[in-house]
């Protein structure tokens, strides 16, 4: 019986290894093609074992001019946040405070509805205004994949602070906004930190609305790394040292912060 | 300006929220259900023509939305019971105590957070039909190679394959989250009962994870089924039409071939199949809920 236990108990420990490395090969598989050359690429033999070479990094950075595609993306990302948090923080206090629940669940909304519903009609609309290829109409389509992440998570954050805080508050003579601004928001350092990166990773790797509210000016990483297949010879390198640039940071983030992107993913599941 | 403020405090905190979500999200989707009644291709020189129901009446008998709604389907129910078995098998394989628990944890969020569209060329390079690793594996153990992402027939399973890789851990962190709130009491006494390893987890475990699991498949089901990205990167709907879903679709009618009245209708469809699906999935669960 003990035997079996252990016998058991091995298996299951296999099984999670093999697991994980089944989920992080594509990974691994990125980080390795982008140090091969195109010969190396295509070749059978030389899959694992290969002299790697930079030049794939150079030519993203200094061809493809990837630099500003990253300063594009991380403006858009960062402003969209930070309009986010403007909006979601004072929403989601309000929400959760005096039980405004109709409108999260409108919010709940942006979630349901497939994104080129709003695609169309921004596109014209920002046509009309002379904003596409603009900042302006990439952060505000941003904002509707930042807003919700804010909103929910805040609202769950909120109503766990405990009322008496806020209560003692208002009895020292705060005015209201004066208990949300002095006493409410320093405390809610966690709840920020997880919306805020949620919000970033997703503005970051958003494709769609960028593919069409953006054009050579403005133009995000996504589209960047995309664009790699127009060229009449995929370049497979260049592609994978992309791929592995655009998709780092993010990494680097949920390595770091692992706790509040759970945390973040996972709202809402647990309200259900 | 204090007292002011004080009482209407509610409306001024939620006031900027309110407007976003009516002139960026309410007045969108006015639009697109205006628009699909009208036929326009975007051009100033022919505005809108009023159609009444002739979008809906064309899409309907088109093949080619058949064919999508069939694909979306295939791919969403497909990616979704697999993501659903392998997460939950998943969570309970990782919820044990082993060496590294909490790096493979991290480890298995990866996919989730990277970028899709880098993601799906990645997967566009593994599956490659010439020199691929997939079939050059498949070749060194002397199976024939296959088109993978380029044939009409193994396209959807090998997105479903890319879909699982990205989503399956999210159910398995949502399981896992909630295999921590089991309460120990039921263990205890099977222990008593001499109940077997399987019996705990078909009779005890799965039970009572049944409402996080329909949660986290609630959640996945909204999204599976609006997959855009690794779709667009890898294929863009082909071979031919082959991975064509509503979706797609909708974007290719939309910003290809410019009618947007005819996109629109297509997008009030596909938003009711979303919304209907959810209530569907929130009825079952209530009514779940409401057998104990």
């Amino acid at each position: 019986m003990k035997r079996r236990k252990r016998i058991s108990r091995f298996v299951q420990n296999v099984l999670t290894y093999l697991v994980l490395l089944i989920f992080s090969f594509p990974l691994i598989w990125m980080v390795l093609s982008s140090f091969k050359t195109q010969v190396q690429i295509q070749s059978a033999e030389q899959m694992f074992w290969f002299k790697p070479t930079g030049r794939n990094y150079a030519d993203v950075f200094g061809q493809y001019n990837f630099f500003k595609y990253m300063l594009n993306s991380l403006i858009v990302a960062i402003g969209s946040t930070l309009a986010s948090l403007l909006l979601g923080l004072p929403a989601a206090y309000g929400i959760a405070r005096y039980r405004l629940n109709s409108l999260g669940v409108t919010i709940l909304i942006a979630r349901i509805i497939p994104g080129i519903s709003f695609l169309i009609p921004w596109y014209i609309i920002f046509s009309m205004l002379g904003l596409v290829d603009t900042y302006t109409a990439l952060i505000l389509s941003h904002m509707l994949v930042g807003l919700p992440f804010v909103i929910w998570v805040m609202i769950a954050y909120f109503e766990s602070l405990p009322l008496e805080i806020e209560e003692a508050g208002a009895i020292d003579g705060c005015s209201k906004l004066g208990v949300f601004l002095r006493i409410v928001l320093p405390i809610s350092g966690p709840g920020i930190i997880t919306s805020s990166l949620m919000s970033v990773i997703f503005s970051w790797n958003h494709f769609m609305f960028s593919v069409i509210l953006a054009a050579e000016k403005t133009k995000t990483l996504p589209i960047a790394v995309f664009n790699f297949l127009s060229y009449s010879e995929v370049n497979w390198g260049g592609l994978m040292a992309a791929a592995t640039i655009i998709t780092t940071p993010v990494l680097v983030i949920a390595l770091i912060a692992q706790k509040f992107i759970i945390d973040g993913l996972s709202a809402g599941a647990v309200k259900g | 300006m204090t007292a002011w403020l004080d009482k209407r405090f509610k409306w001024v905190v939620t006031m900027p929220a309110v407007l976003f979500v009516l002139v960026m999200m309410a007045f969108p989707i006015l639009y697109t259900v205006r628009l699909s009644f009208f036929e326009w291709s975007m051009s100033a020189a022919a505005p809108p023509k009023w159609t009444g129901l002739d979008n809906y009446a064309k899409l309907l008998s088109d093949t080619r939305f058949w064919h999508a709604v069939k694909a979306t389907v295939w791919f969403s129910f497909g990616a979704l019971i697999l993501e659903t078995v392998l997460g939950v098998a998943i969570a309970l394989l990782l919820h044990r105590n082993f060496k590294g628990k909490e790096s493979a944890k991290t480890i298995f969020l990866l996919p989730m957070v990277a970028t899709p569209v880098a993601m799906g060329l990645v997967w566009v390079l593994i599956y490659e039909p010439t020199n691929g690793i997939l079939n050059v594996m498949l070749q060194s153990i002397g199976l024939k190679p296959l088109n993978w992402l380029g044939s009409v027939n193994q396209v959807i399973p090998s997105l479903i394959v890319i879909d699982v890789w990205q989503w399956t851990p999210m159910i398995s962190l949502i399981v896992m989250a909630g295999l921590t709130t089991l309460p120990q009491e039921p263990y205890e006494s099977a222990d008593v009962d001499g109940a077997a390893g399987w019996q705990k987890l078909f009779y005890i475990t799965l039970p009572l994870l049944r409402p996080t699991i329909l949660t986290a498949v609630m959640l996945r089901l909204i999204d599976v089924i609006k997959t855009f990205d690794i779709i667009y990167a890898t294929t863009q709907g082909g071979p031919g039409t082959a991975s064509e879903t509503l979706n797609i679709y909708g974007y290719v009618l939309a910003f290809h071939y410019f009618q947007l009245g005819k996109a629109s209708a297509l997008l009030v469809l596909f938003f009711l199949l979303v919304l209907g699906l959810t209530l569907l999935m929130i009825c079952a669960r209530r009514s779940k809920e409401g057998d104990r």
